[in-house]
């Protein structure tokens, strides 16, 4: 089946096996190797991109299914070569230890906060409890998530990714400009 | 792990998708929001010759008034019921109990419709829509029949339709007002529900004048625990009078065995927890 998908503000148009993975395509087409498959059985949340302005794990999305969308990676997030606020604060607070599940952990961190731009601890834990951290290190992502929240007032989140189209649907959420701390 | 070879449809409409999955046979499969779908294709569990998507069909999603129901598309995602002011004014127990599946990433995908078609015992929506006295609206070709949840759910992950049906819309009576609460037992973030109770309570004049009580993964079905809500009518809510309807929650229940639990435990789950829902639904 041929499908047409912007990926981090690039549009592709490919030929896919229905049966092929978000995830697989995303790696092995367009070789976005940024966004990992870690445990294969929709737990770990490592190959969390956002397909349309929401998180989603692309191990669990069919390419065919993602025909007409826009999707962000974590190859996507920096601009100019300025890291996005949520990856910054994962450097500046030491939050991975194997890093294996780090972009899975930054897209979805960026999913919450757009959801709630000032989350508490416990918001936190729930906002990321879709995200496994084999190394347990989540102490310090916990701090990178309310570390950014604090460098992105108002907010920031996925729909300030969007590079193409104007899908109003995530409008009511928070958005700031990407990597410029949103002022 | 990849998913074995299928042919995919993406059909527009309902007709279509119903003249997809006739045309398809019986080994076809029908895709919601995919998030139990895709990972048992992806472990081979099944390998269907066709894979209907009912993704592109813009009528199955939202959240419509229709006097003394709300008629919930069967595609809207759990996303969307958590942030739906219809549902969170007229059948909160829904929107209680739907905060609690899964993972953020699972509920921007997964839907309404998909979660009880595909009558997982331990899945969160089923025992809320039986409370609710949900009625489910199913497509076939020969048009459009209206099941009450009490008949839908038939056994585990089997329900009263037929593999060339598609679930289209849930209606749910209104329940404006009611306190409502679903607590859940699992032992990890993500884990299915061990055992989990969805609360409704209507009071009056300061005291219960309706209950509504479903059991999560306390049989094959969701169940209905009548001795709690009869008992629970015409009472103040004090933790006396709550902790004695509880004790009727496990009441000719014969749930299943597995590795977390055997009967005992989840007849005793069934119980405490049950005195927890109505206490926080009554708090909240």
């Amino acid at each position: 089946m041929r499908i047409t998908v912007t990926v981090d503000g690039t549009r592709y148009t490919d030929d896919v096996e229905p049966r092929t993975l978000l995830v697989h395509y995303l790696r092995e087409q367009l070789g976005k190797v940024g966004t990992v498959v870690g445990c294969d059985t929709s737990n770990c949340g490592a190959c969390t991109v956002h397909l349309d302005g929401h998180s989603v794990k692309s191990c669990s999305v069919l390419a065919v299914q993602a025909d007409g969308c826009e999707v962000t990676t974590v190859e996507g997030l920096a601009r100019d070569g300025t890291l996005h606020p949520v990856q910054q604060a994962f450097h500046d607070n030491h939050a991975l230890q194997c890093g294996f599940c780090t972009p899975g952990m930054i897209m979805q961190s960026i999913d919450l906060l757009a959801d709630n731009p000032d989350p508490d601890e416990q918001a936190v834990r729930e906002g990321i409890e879709g995200n496994l951290c084999r190394c347990t290190g989540y102490q310090n992502i916990i701090r990178a998530v309310q570390d950014a929240a604090h460098h992105m007032r108002p907010g920031a989140g996925p729909e300030a990714e969007r590079v193409a189209g104007g899908d109003q649907s995530a409008a009511g959420r928070a958005a700031s400009s990407v990597g410029g701390g949103g002022e | 792990m990849i998913p074995a070879p299928f042919d995919y449809v993406a059909p527009s409409s309902v007709d279509d998708a119903v003249r997809a999955l006739a045309e398809a046979g019986e080994d076809a499969k029908v895709i919601a929001g995919g998030q139990s779908l895709l990972p048992v294709l992806r472990m081979r569990l099944a390998a269907p010759t066709t894979v209907v998507d009912l993704g592109r069909i813009p009528e199955l999603r939202g959240v419509r008034d229709d006097g003394d129901a709300l008629v919930i598309g069967a595609m809207t995602t759990h996303y969307d019921v958590q942030r739906d002011p219809l549902l969170a004014e007229h059948a909160l127990l829904l929107v209680k109990a739907t905060d609690t599946v899964a993972d953020p990433q699972v509920r921007h995908r997964g839907t309404f419709g998909g979660s009880l078609a595909h009558a997982d015992p331990a899945g969160d929506l089923l025992a809320p829509a039986l409370a609710l006295d949900a009625e489910m609206v199913i497509a076939g070709q020969d048009g459009r029949r209206t099941v009450a949840a009490a008949d839908f759910f038939q056994d585990f992950f089997t329900t009263a339709m037929a593999p060339e049906e598609i679930l289209v819309e849930v209606r749910v009576p209104k329940h404006t007002g009611w306190h409502a609460h679903y607590e859940k037992f699992n032992r990890v973030a993500q884990a299915w529900s061990m055992v989990a109770v969805a609360a409704a309570v209507r009071t009056e004049g300061g005291r219960i004048a309706e209950a509504r009580v479903g059991l999560t993964n306390m049989a094959s079905v969701p169940v209905r625990a009548r001795g709690v809500e009869q008992a629970l009518v015409g009472q103040e809510a004090t933790p006396e009078a709550i902790r004695a309807a509880a004790e009727h929650a496990a009441e000719g229940t014969s749930p299943t065995v597995d590795g977390n639990a055997d009967v005992e435990y989840r007849q005793q789950l069934a119980r405490v927890l049950t005195g927890r829902a109505i206490t926080a639904a009554m708090a909240g």
